[in-house]
């Protein structure tokens, strides 16, 4: 039987899983919204964000309440601190979510510049490692959560490739830079969103191991 | 955990403790830094207020009570439980603070005075100046210089606790042990205790056996958790609340047995 404190506990973590599906959505919306010039569906995507906050803003008040009365401690207090933290990332993750259906809102008035292929590519690896680390929150698994972690330099490799590229277009013709900019953005926030998702996984691993290993790299 | 840096007060070795045929302590292997306080938890029954009391031979009171193994008080070296070592000396050095307030009856100033005289100390000057030093100590000195010669009954159990430490304290002693000392005090009371014990690491190492975690929490640099006689885990106090290494102890932290 679990008590009173486990069962709020559990109540938590569904919060916090929650807040990353809604987050995950929103990601793969927005690139989509993009990739296939549907801005209605980047203005619902935009909308939504009220959505995470609401549930950013509760998150963080239940995290308060139970430090404030429930006086956690060791497993119990790592993984409420956990869980505030990881939800400040979540939260960016959709802000940047936001900032593609944006862009994606002033690309799709134009034509296309050219097929998208690398960022598809960048948003399923970023996607996958939110996925994964909050997959690895909620199991404790902290051999999955340093796995997410090996994958944020493909990510950075893949923006680095893509500004390239847009760079070429943009010395080639000045007509392109306006376009060119704002997809180099839109790589920029997938590699924000992997950071972001690096984060999350290093608080799995304080959560489960109780090491802090942020800016050891 | 590491333990080159620190400066030791006392270290119990190899310690096994026995009340007739009970074996309530079992190879304790511990170390006392010096100046610190050390909190000593775990669930009731678990031998930490046996441990406590070893400190200052007060098993001796009762007969078939047996110690094996060493506590070393350092930097003399001497085992305060080998039977050549005189238990009334010990508790002069080594004094304890009780879960209830025991001022004997009679003022606030001879309760203070009172190890010194069992010393043979009578001169009233030197009395005089122990007895206020110590009742600043306590912080308690303020709320009772103009009544000295009062009955330490008419305390209030708060004061009456303070008296207590200031007595502990008139004799000099190296360390202080606490046994509970706030448990029956009100909330307001209980943090002056624990704001007094912060302050008193400064001049006295500190043991401290608490059932309130928090308090642990609050006012311990290390922290032991005892489970059946045995030290289950022994870290920096932060450590144990935050991270601890042992899953009993990480249950017990959190509340999920005990």
């Amino acid at each position: 039987m679990s008590t009173v404190f486990e069962k709020e506990l559990e109540a938590l973590k569904e919060k916090v899983l929650r807040l990353g599906s809604l987050v995950e959505k929103a990601i793969s919306d927005s690139i989509k919204s993009l990739v296939e010039r549907n801005s209605v569906l980047a203005a619902e995507t935009i909308d939504r964000d009220a959505l995470v906050n609401t549930l950013d803003v509760e998150i963080d008040e239940e995290c308060i309440r139970l430090i404030a009365l429930r006086q956690p401690r060791a497993g119990d207090l790592r993984l409420i601190t956990t869980a505030m933290k990881i939800t400040t990332d979540l939260e960016r993750i959709g802000d940047l979510a936001v900032d593609i259906a944006e862009r994606a809102l002033e690309l799709n008035e134009e034509p296309q510049l050219k097929p998208y292929i690398d960022i598809p590519r960048m948003t399923e690896i970023a996607q996958g490692m939110v996925r994964d680390a909050l997959d690895a929150f909620v199991k404790k698994d902290s051999a999955l959560a340093r796995d997410v972690l090996m994958r944020d330099d493909t990510v950075d490799q893949l923006n680095y490739q893509v500004f390239n590229e847009l760079l070429f277009f943009m010395i080639q013709d000045p007509k392109t830079v306006s376009r060119a900019v704002k997809i180099t953005y839109v790589s920029k926030y997938l590699e924000r969103i992997a950071d972001h998702a690096t984060n999350i996984a290093e608080m799995v691993v304080y959560l489960v191991e109780g090491k802090i290993i942020r800016h050891m790299g | 955990m590491t333990r080159s840096a620190i400066e030791l007060k006392a270290e119990a070795k190899n310690l096994n403790f026995y009340y007739g045929p009970v074996h309530a302590l079992k190879n304790i292997n511990m170390p006392i830094e010096r100046r610190k306080v050390t909190a000593l938890i775990g669930p009731s029954g678990c031998g930490k207020t046996t441990f406590l009391r070893c400190f200052n031979r007060m098993h001796d009171l009762y007969p078939h009570n047996r110690y094996e193994g060493e506590i070393i008080l350092y930097p003399d070296k001497i085992n305060i439980i080998s039977p050549e070592i005189d238990p009334i000396e010990i508790r002069m050095q080594i004094s304890m603070v009780f879960q209830k307030p025991n001022p004997f009856p009679k003022s606030i100033y001879e309760n203070v005075a009172y190890g010194l005289r069992v010393r043979g100390i009578s001169r009233k000057g030197i009395l005089d100046e122990a007895v206020e030093k110590s009742l600043r100590g306590a912080a308690l000195w303020e709320e009772v210089k103009g009544r000295l010669n009062s009955l330490a009954v008419d305390l209030s159990g708060g004061q009456q606790q303070r008296l207590c430490i200031a007595r502990a304290l008139a004799t000099g002693p190296r360390i202080l042990l606490f046994d509970e000392p706030t448990s029956a005090l009100d909330p307001t009371a209980t943090s002056k205790i624990e704001e007094l014990i912060i302050e008193l690491k400064n001049e006295v190492t500190i043991i401290i056996v608490t059932h309130n975690m928090q308090q642990a929490a609050r006012v311990s640099d290390y922290t032991a958790f005892m489970y059946l006689g045995e030290i289950i885990e022994f870290d920096k106090t932060d450590k144990i609340f935050t991270a601890p290494s042992n899953r009993l102890t990480e249950e017990y932290i959190t509340g999920r047995f005990g």
